[in-house]
């Protein structure tokens, strides 16, 4: 166990040292230059020399990608070009955001879908299992943004329940902070769990018809009392890896559904670097959700050998 | 034929195929000019010509459906053309050879891909070379490829160590002839199905572009963007958000189940445990 976390801890720091290269060369690759962008048509070539000088971008590439990675161990994400300011703590604030908002939704997701796939596997002979797996099918074909202006179709244009967008932070008031993020949890959540119910329900559907399964019942076990007690730890090794798969996905649904509720993320942290040309800011935002993602298969095949002993 | 038809390949297959009519019928006609800006016609009521409305330019909102059927499709296949154009090859080269540096390769890069999705490479994309239909599906395509790159390798695998492969081998028949006689013909049905749902995700990954901005520039259809600019009109005219998010939904859940159906019909082994549950 101890060599395979070494081994897939290497491949983690080199996977994500290859995505740091790959994201700067990309950006690098940008026609125009920052400097000319941040003075205007108007400038100088001194002027333009002398900023750039102060950006850095006048130094070969690869000691510019040395100095921006090497920052990035140090939690240093460097100066916007365009407002001058850090960029770091910028990505730290609206990282807890997006965080906040991508877990809430998974647990949403897990509490619709462990109990409905459960359900639909054990009773998958008779309509209602057929109609719960019909329904996750029809959830799978709604994208996350689209549920989003649903519910706020539904929970503030008709109930008028719920804010449609809008982000109060928890320090300000607890109770707005949860109204504020309800609909943008069910919006990731009702989606992902449609999509991780069909996984459960194979999943338990398989473990049903393990022998071990059989033998627990033919001990006097219910149905239930033998997938409580035999079946769910068994039938959870294929759920998580789909969960690992989901938290990535999750995490960019996160990007669109912050737009449709305007909620400060990393998403739109990214989308207004984008519309205002601030490149690296765009390439320190793009290099954490990269990394969280290479992170998320980490923690996944590793939580795959914890689960499965014939793996260790 | 191989199986017979089910459920899925019929809903499905019916679902793809009016999505497709709409936008061929869309090359000929439409009821009126999508792109049209009328500002006598601006957020007309659904009748007289105008079977689902207009929006806030007086432009018909069956016409711009009509022709955003068009750009999805457009999208789709590009998109899905480039991952299995890529993705294919590759996959079978690191499955014809499991033990060699260039297979090793040809997956590290494959698992790097994967860690950049499809909608951050259109945003990188996009920040680079402008927002439009072309950087996205480039970016959907490439990201992508990983899922094809995987499924040829898993299935070649299985493939190349069959009788037939073997046989073919103890003749003599190079490795590029044993790939296209042998490997690609029995990979074919894994291949297609996978097409499908890539259909399906591109679908869904250029609706959210458009949504954000990073997708097909306007004045051309994009049902995403018709989201995107029927969102501040919730409260009033919710309709105009009613029927793209439909259709995507429909062309999504056709391209899924024209997926399920087809794996169904195409691998008599998998219906039949199906049929077991």
């Amino acid at each position: 166990m101890t060599l395979y976390l070494l081994k897939r801890l290497a491949v983690l720091i080199a996977s994500t040292a290859a995505a740091a290269v790959v994201v700067f060369a990309f950006m690098a690759l940008l026609p125009g230059d920052p400097a000319e962008i941040a003075l205007g048509v108007n400038a100088t070539p001194e002027a333009v020399a002398e900023l750039r000088r102060q950006f850095g971008t006048d130094r070969p590439p690869l000691t510019q990608f040395l100095d921006w990675a090497g920052g990035l161990l140090q939690g240093d994400f460097g100066i916007s070009y365009v407002t001058s300011s850090p960029i770091g703590p910028q990505i730290s604030d609206r990282l807890g955001v997006t965080a906040v908002l991508v877990l809430g939704g998974m647990v949403v997701a897990l509490v619709l879908a462990v109990p409905a796939g459960t359900f639909a596997a054990v009773h998958h002979r008779n309509p209602l299992g057929a109609a719960i797996s019909a329904f996750s099918q029809v959830g799978i074909a709604v994208p996350a943004f689209l549920a989003g202006i649903l519910l706020v179709f539904v929970f503030a244009v008709q109930a008028q329940a719920l804010p449609s967008g809008g982000y109060v932070p928890i320090s300000e008031s607890p109770g707005e902070w949860l109204r504020s993020l309800l609909l943008p949890w069910l919006s990731l959540g009702l989606v992902q769990g449609a999509v991780l119910t069909r996984y459960v329900r194979s999943a338990v559907l398989d473990v049903m018809r393990e022998d071990y399964l059989r033998t627990a019942r033919a001990k006097g076990r219910g149905a239930t009392g033998a997938l409580w007690r035999h079946g769910l730890r068994n039938a959870s090794i294929p759920v998580v890896t789909v969960l690992g798969l989901q938290l990535a996905t999750l995490l960019i649904g996160a990007v669109v559904v912050e737009r449709v509720f305007v909620i400060p993320g990393l998403g739109d942290l990214l989308l207004n670097g984008v519309a205002g040309r601030d490149l690296l800011l765009v390439q320190g935002v793009v290099m954490v959700l990269v990394a969280a993602v290479l992170l998320i298969n980490f923690v996944v095949d590793v939580a795959y050998h914890l689960l499965d002993p014939r793996l260790r | 034929m191989r199986g017979r038809l089910n459920a899925g390949l019929l809903v499905g297959g019916t679902l793809v195929g009016l999505v497709t009519l709409a936008a061929l019928v869309s090359f000929f006609w439409t009821p009126h000019d999508p792109t049209l800006v009328d500002a006598a016609q601006k957020l007309r009521e659904p009748g007289g010509g105008y079977l689902l409305g207009a929006d806030k330019f007086g432009r018909d909102t069956f016409s711009q459906l009509m022709v955003g059927a068009r750009t999805t499709l457009y999208v789709g296949i590009v998109a899905v053309g480039i991952a299995a154009a890529l993705g294919i090859p590759l996959g079978m080269i690191a499955g014809m050879t499991p033990r060699g540096w260039l297979s090793e390769l040809i997956m590290r890069v494959n698992d790097l891909v994967f860690a950049f999705p499809a909608l951050l490479l259109a945003v990188m994309l996009g920040a680079v070379y402008g927002p439009g239909t072309l950087t996205a599906m480039i970016a959907i395509g490439v990201a992508t490829v990983p899922a094809f790159a995987r499924v040829a390798r898993a299935a070649t695998l299985q493939v190349m160590v069959t009788d037939y492969v073997l046989a073919a081998r103890a003749a003599g028949r190079r490795r590029p002839a044993i790939a296209l006689r042998h490997v690609l013909p029995n990979i074919g049905s894994v291949l297609i199905v996978q097409a499908s749902v890539s259909f399906a995700i591109a679908i869904l990954a250029e609706a959210a572009l458009s949504f954000l901005g990073f997708g097909t520039r306007p004045p051309t259809p994009s049902w995403g963007r018709m989201l995107q600019e029927s969102q501040e009109l919730l409260f009033s005219t919710p309709r105009l958000a009613l029927w793209p998010g439909l259709a995507i939904a429909l062309a999504v859940l056709g391209f899924n189940l024209l997926g399920d159906g087809l794996r169904d019909f195409l691998d008599p082994k998998l219906r039949r445990i199906r049929a077991e549950r």
